[in-house]
């Protein structure tokens, strides 16, 4: 008989050491499909990855400012998430965010003083993040309808909304090309820290990242997004006004991922197409359940994402491969990681029968429960 | 969005099969060098293999499974062979979005020590100026655009090919394929109806549709065409959507200026004879497949190694032509086109070359039922689209000769537009 029962609290040592152990075994199982499908040195193909993502300042830089977008999408999801709120929307928020900000951009970029400009960037990016996030979250809140659909329907609106702008705003007429925007004046554009393009994204993040985690550990609006995603019953017997923290937190997620637009446009890209969201609202959900909902752990599960995309480009140019190889060893990494989630949360013990009886009960409980 | 993009490698890896057969058509049609490539090829490897240990780079949009790219892919490789360049320093960044990772990727080939860094996508345009402007010392030239003109950097220059004449003659091709129907009683005359599927309604695209149709009316006087737009590159979906839309409005032939395998399969599960674009697409379309009008990027990647090599400058605006063996025809399938149709197209070509035919010639066309004796073009790329320049002279209109970027964009008498919501 083997009997899956529910550990206890394991300790981070090792915790740890099995995911190490994971990372180990795909990486051995990536060799074998290397050296069998294209006859490559998987050694010289893990040195390039690494090549790709660290092998220069600019790649570095580069890698710091995906993994900063993409752990501001990240923390955006984690509020809504913890609360059991399935907000499959980011990638709809974030473009809405970066709509609003182009918007700004084009119509009054020569108008107004940089500072001011940005200002009001800033708002209206939040707001079209909020609205676009608040609107499924009130459906929800009112009539209990499924948000995962209604979030991810959002996605559809918005990208065809940007579509839609993008025709309006584009250079040369039917090109369906904006190009960047104000780039002789650079208006609306962040500004430089000491000559480098994408540090400001950074520290932005790094601080809301600070301020999401103390927000949710030791605010009483974090501790009522847990009471709600534990038992709404329970919420409701405490008195928390279920509705309103639902209403609440997804006005936070949406804006954080409006946030992200405005990152998008006034601090790196400078233009807006429909693609500029990247995936990342859909990537963020894997970074988010890796990290447990921990916005400090989402530090080295953004990485880890980020490090493997940007390591997967670079083969497909060192070896003339597709870039679908690296997409493969990316996939084969991320099963073991997920995977071993399995054997630190759960244990598996091969006796016979008696002792394991009371544990067996448990574990189909906590089955239950998960 | 990620779900496109999810939706695209789905589709891009059920089509593995076909893109395979086209990479191994387009490998063919490039090793056998056509009937108008040739001369170029030789005179370039003899010239060149001196550009040893010069670094190369290239940006591509999408990666091989998409024609478009490929077809610069294959041109990239060729041209790092010939001037003796090794693998390792012709370098390939692939799905290169149309955003910052586009400077980061040519940034990224300065810091490694390109020379000259192309990249092949409209879009790419602003990213690669950006880039110039931070690496004087790179030269960065990028294909399809329209700024370098305008911009002054000494290091940023577009380069096109005058590929409206290769449509002229492709739709040469198709004109003599419409005749033969209508000799052979399938048709009527007036039934002479052609389908064109265009990404976007922007001068690229209406400079090509425009030059096919009027290669096709060059043969049958009474041929007429609509035209459907995408407002995508690349979209397999909506280009098959649309030749079928095309097809079942009474189109007897179809051919498409967008990027993906939509158009050919439709043509080829309609059984309607395609003429195809990029490169050919036979191996997947035996049955409908006429031939293919496709932009050799060979002779100028040596042109701009070369110059980059021995300091000299580069065009801001390079035109390839017939001539330089810029613009090539695919072999023609001869289960397909209608008999003579080689011939009549080297006849063609001569008329193009001797400069005895203009395919623009103002007077085989007409705007609103009035030939037109003057036209101001918007070649210098601004917001309010300002006409900024006269391109009509001598009897004919002046494509690409003051910007290498077509910018052709009359609405001519005898092709529909179905919808130009892109």
């Amino acid at each position: 008989m083997i009997h899956i029962s529910k550990r206890k609290e394991m300790p981070l040592w090792q915790s740890l050491s099995i995911r190490l152990a994971a990372i180990v075994v795909a990486l051995i199982v990536c060799g074998i499909i290397t050296t069998t499908m294209t006859g490559l040195n998987p050694l010289e193909v893990y040195a390039s990855m690494v090549k790709g993502a660290f092998g220069s300042p600019r790649k570095v830089w580069i890698l710091l400012q995906e993994l900063a977008l993409l752990l501001c999408v990240s923390v955006a999801l984690t509020p809504a998430f913890r609360m059991r709120f399935w907000n499959l929307g980011g990638e709809g928020q974030i473009l809405v965010g970066c709509l609003a900000s182009a918007a700004c951009m084009i119509a009054i970029g020569d108008k107004l003083p940089n500072p001011l400009l940005i200002f009001i960037m800033l708002l209206w990016s939040l707001a079209a993040g909020a609205l676009w996030a608040v609107i499924p979250a009130y459906f929800k809140a009112r009539w209990n309808t499924n948000e995962t659909l209604f979030t991810l329907m959002m996605n559809y609106v918005a990208t065809q909304l940007v579509a839609y702008f993008v025709i309006v705003w584009e250079v040369p007429k039917g090109s369906g090309n904006i190009g960047i925007i104000n780039q002789t004046t650079e208006a609306g554009w962040f500004a430089q820290i000491a000559g480098n393009k994408y540090l400001l994204n950074i520290l932005l993040v790094a601080a809301l990242t600070v301020a999401m985690y103390i927000y949710l550990n030791y605010s009483k609006h974090g501790y009522e997004i847990s009471v709600v995603g534990e038992s709404v019953n329970t919420a409701r017997y405490v008195g928390i006004k279920v509705e309103r923290v639902i209403l609440r937190t997804l006005l936070l997620s949406g804006a954080i991922c409006g946030f992200a637009g405005l990152l998008l446009v006034a601090g790196t890209n400078h233009t807006l197409t429909t693609t500029l969201a990247g995936g990342r609202g859909f990537t963020a959900v894997m970074v988010t359940w890796l990290a447990k909902f921990n916005p400090l752990v989402m530090i080295a599960s953004s990485l880890l994402l980020v490090f493997m995309g940007n390591g997967a480009a670079e083969i497909s140019t060192a070896f003339a491969l597709n870039q679908s190889f690296g997409d493969i060893l990316t996939g084969i990494i991320l099963f073991f990681i997920i995977g071993s989630e399995f054997f630190i949360t759960y244990k598996l013990s091969f006796s016979s029968h008696d002792k394991q009886t009371n544990q067996a009960t448990l574990a189909t409980t906590a089955m239950k429960e998960a | 969005m990620n779900f496109d993009d999810a939706q695209l490698n789905r589709r891009q890896f059920l089509t593995l099969g076909i893109s395979g057969a086209t990479s191994l058509a387009l490998a063919a049609c490039a090793g056998s060098s056509n009937t108008d490539g040739g001369n170029s090829e030789s005179s370039a490897s003899s010239a060149n293999a001196t550009a040893a240990g010069t670094k190369i780079g290239l940006i591509c949009l999408h990666d091989e499974n998409s024609p478009y790219d490929l077809n610069f892919i294959n041109c990239f490789k060729e041209a790092a062979s010939n001037l003796g360049i090794a693998d390792s320093d012709a370098m390939i960044k692939t799905n290169i979005p149309e955003g910052q990772e586009c400077y980061d990727a040519a940034a990224d080939f300065a810091d490694a020590g390109c020379s000259v860094i192309f990249a092949d996508s409209f879009g790419h345009e602003d990213y690669m100026i950006q880039a110039a402007k931070e690496f004087p010392e790179v030269h960065f030239c990028h294909a399809t655009g329209t700024k370098a003109h305008t911009e002054g950097l000494d290091n940023y220059h577009n380069a096109f090919a005058s590929i409206y004449e290769g449509r002229f003659l492709a739709g040469v091709a198709a004109g003599l394929k419409l005749q033969e129907m209508i000799d052979a009683g399938q048709i009527s005359a007036d039934a002479a109806k052609i389908g064109y599927v265009g990404a976007y309604t922007y001068a690229e695209v209406v400079s090509g549709y425009t030059s096919f149709y009027l290669g096709a009316r060059h043969i049958v006087p009474e041929a007429t065409m609509d035209v459907t737009f995408t407002g995508s590159w690349y979209d397999e979906t909506a280009e098959k959507e649309g030749a079928t839309k095309l097809i079942n409005g009474g189109c007897v032939l179809i051919s498409q200026h967008a990027d993906s395998m939509g158009a050919p399969t439709a043509c080829e599960n309609a059984n309607i004879p395609n003429v195809s674009y990029n490169g050919s697409t036979v191996n997947a379309c035996p049955n409908t497949f006429i031939i293919s009008s496709r932009i050799n990027w060979v002779p100028y990647y040596e042109y701009a190694v070369n110059q980059a090599k021995t300091g000299g400058s580069i065009e801001a605006d390079w035109t390839g032509t017939i001539d330089t063996g810029s613009v090539m025809l695919t072999d023609i399938n001869e289960k397909v086109a209608a008999a003579g149709t080689m011939e009549k197209i080297e006849e063609v070509k001569a008329q193009l070359l001797d400069g005895s035919l203009h395919v623009y010639d103002t007077s085989s066309f007409s705007v609103d039922g009035k030939n037109l004796d003057s036209y101001m073009a918007d070649v210098d790329t601004d917001p309010a689209y300002e006409a900024d320049t006269e391109v009509i002279a001598d009897g004919y209109f002046h494509e690409s000769e003051y910007r290498s970027a077509p910018y052709f964009d009359l609405q001519i008498d005898g092709i529909n537009l179905l919808d130009t919501a892109f």
